[in-house]
């Protein structure tokens, strides 16, 4: 039953509840003025400048399809199909640049075109101007939320789309020649950024095929329990797809810490510095190489 | 949803990694509530038959995150401590489980008496993503 | 069963092919255990590339296969741990220790043929 639409009931000279044939009375109204009032309120959209960075043709299509939705949202009182259009709208228009105050503002003069339009119809009975309200209103504002929250989800969903790929790009992970990956980590450590640095290695290992990763971290002053925790996942984690880890750069400072921490660094290989390590995963490498394939030679690196 | 066989099993899985993605949660922490949902749901149908799983999103305040709610009417757990303690070693207990998901999901909440059933509820809330407005 | 088993050169190649439940677990691991000793394979890849979640029952059954083909004389090598699983998995503490793990099928043989 749709529940938001009941007129209250009053024992009138109407007899029974008629809310639901108001309503249709009111749906059919409303469709066919629609040329009408399409265009009356794309007018009145320009008129506020609002979707300035859309052109005319597409504030009509968008208009039309809007339009019907929200009809049809009326007549249904479900708000889900509008809520997938509104979505659907929204990740067209947010790059574009349309803002929410405009999205808002251009719902709520919808609102108001089909409002005077009732008015105007039914101005005559006041008594049936109230019954039409009654059902008229809350449906327009509940349509009128929905459209507006999906809107903002959306834009949040890209604000935060947008800054991982920011907090991606200054954390790169190198691939330097096959089968090897260097991730030089500079700077202090923490848990939010070990944890995307861990993803970005891991699919490093699986874009690049990495058999060895060297992790330098002579860049980082000190590191804490969370972070230390990352660390060794991340080298468990690498080992599950069959890479091995070499850190270079360990301070005595943060193999104290680990070794405070309970880490078990005997799983993790450490060398001194980067060129070391780098050495260390080449000579892994060529061996692993020489081993394979009968037959098969690899020109030496 | 109902959780009887292991293919609801299947299906819950997927229903909450889809639902952690929507609420905004990465590829990644999608997979950790996808498999402490596998743990869960095993307990469930191993150790009480079958039970139910409410997967649904959750604010509070600025963060927002998935909420699993999952219930069963069997035996319970008698000594929770004893299970969460050492367990895990103890490879097919309900200890796994739980101690898998307490690793995977950042809060969780487990009530059990025994004899009367058992809810288990773990929420994994988004990273340290401030939505501070880039787009202006 | 959404797995394919085959067989190449003197290995077995099984294939995972979609998200298995615990029941088509069970049946991998039988099967797996049955085609080393009816091929006297002496080794096995098992290419989990499309499970989007390793939980604990997966994990123990693939030590299991691991155990008991290492009886067997065959060694057993899992492939195509997915980033996000790996992850899970090494959060979780599952770690696979007693069996070698290898990025992908050519990954996989090379450590076998070595």
């Amino acid at each position: 039953m749709i529940e938001d639409f009941d007129a209250t009931t009053e024992s009138g000279p109407q007899g029974p509840d008629v809310g639901p044939a108001l309503l249709g009375e009111l749906v059919a109204h409303l469709r066919k003025v629609r040329p009408a009032l399409r265009e009356e309120w794309t007018r009145r959209i320009t008129d506020a400048q609002l979707l300035s960075v859309m052109t005319p043709e597409e504030i009509f299509s968008e208009v039309t399809a809007v339009y019907d939705n929200y009809v049809d949202a009326l007549e249904t009182g479900s708000v889900e199909a509008l809520e997938a259009y509104a979505k659907n709208l929204s990740e067209r228009i947010i790059p574009r640049g349309v803002e929410t105050h405009e999205v808002l503002g251009v719902v709520l003069l919808l609102r108001d075109v089909l409002a005077r339009s009732l008015f105007e119809k039914y101005q005559n009975d006041s008594h049936l101007l109230n019954r039409v309200l009654d059902a008229y209103e809350p449906a327009a504002n509940r349509i009128a939320v929905t459209v507006g929250v999906s809107f903002v989800q959306e834009r949040e969903r890209i604000i935060r789309q947008q800054q991982l790929a920011i907090r991606e790009l200054s954390t790169p992970v190198l691939k330097v020649r096959d089968q090897l990956l260097i991730l030089p980590i500079i700077g202090a450590l923490d848990t939010g950024r070990a944890r995307q640095l861990t993803e970005q290695l891991l699919h490093g290992i699986r874009e690049n095929r990495a058999k060895v990763v060297v992790i330098d971290i002579t860049g980082v002053p000190a590191i804490d329990m969370p972070v230390a925790d990352h660390l060794v996942q991340a080298v468990r984690a690498s080992g599950l797809m069959g890479a091995r880890v070499i850190i270079t750069g360990l301070s005595a400072e943060i193999a104290q810490t680990l070794v405070n921490l309970g880490v078990d660094l005997s799983m993790m290989q450490s060398v001194g510095d980067l060129q070391g390590g780098i050495e260390e995963a080449e000579r892994q490498l060529s061996y692993a190489v020489t081993r394979t394939a009968e037959g098969v030679r690899e020109p030496e690196a | 949803m109902q959780i009887a066989s292991d293919s609801d099993t299947v299906v819950a899985r997927q229903a909450g990694r889809d639902a952690a993605l929507r609420v905004g949660l990465s590829r990644t922490e999608a997979t950790f509530v996808a498999t402490a949902i596998s743990e869960i749901a095993r307990n469930i149908t191993v150790h009480a038959g079958r039970g139910e799983i409410l997967i649904r999103a959750r604010t509070e305040g600025e963060r927002t995150g998935l909420l699993v709610v999952a219930t069963d009417e069997g035996p319970g757990i008698a000594d929770l401590n004893a299970v969460l303690r050492d367990d895990y070693t103890s490879q097919a207990g309900l200890g796994v489980g739980l101690w898998g998901a307490r690793k995977l999901m950042d809060e969780i909440t487990i009530t059990s008496e025994s004899g009367k059933g058992t809810t288990v509820s773990m929420t994994k809330w988004c990273g340290p993503n401030e939505v501070t407005g880039l787009l202006g | 069963m959404p797995v394919s088993i085959l067989k190449q050169r003197e290995y077995l190649i099984a294939s995972v092919q979609s998200a298995l439940t615990d029941t088509e677990v069970i049946e991998l691991r039988d099967a797996l255990l049955s085609e080393v000793a009816k091929h006297r394979a002496r080794g096995v890849i098992v290419d989990v590339a499309a499970l989007d979640v390793i939980d604990s029952f997966v994990s123990r059954s693939l030590s299991t296969v691991a155990r008991t083909n290492r009886l067997r004389g065959a060694k057993t090598v899992v492939v195509g741990i997915q980033p996000d699983v790996a992850a899970a998995m090494s959060q979780f503490g599952l770690t696979l220790d007693s069996i070698d793990t290898a990025l992908d099928l050519e990954a996989g043989l090379e450590l076998l043929d070595g």
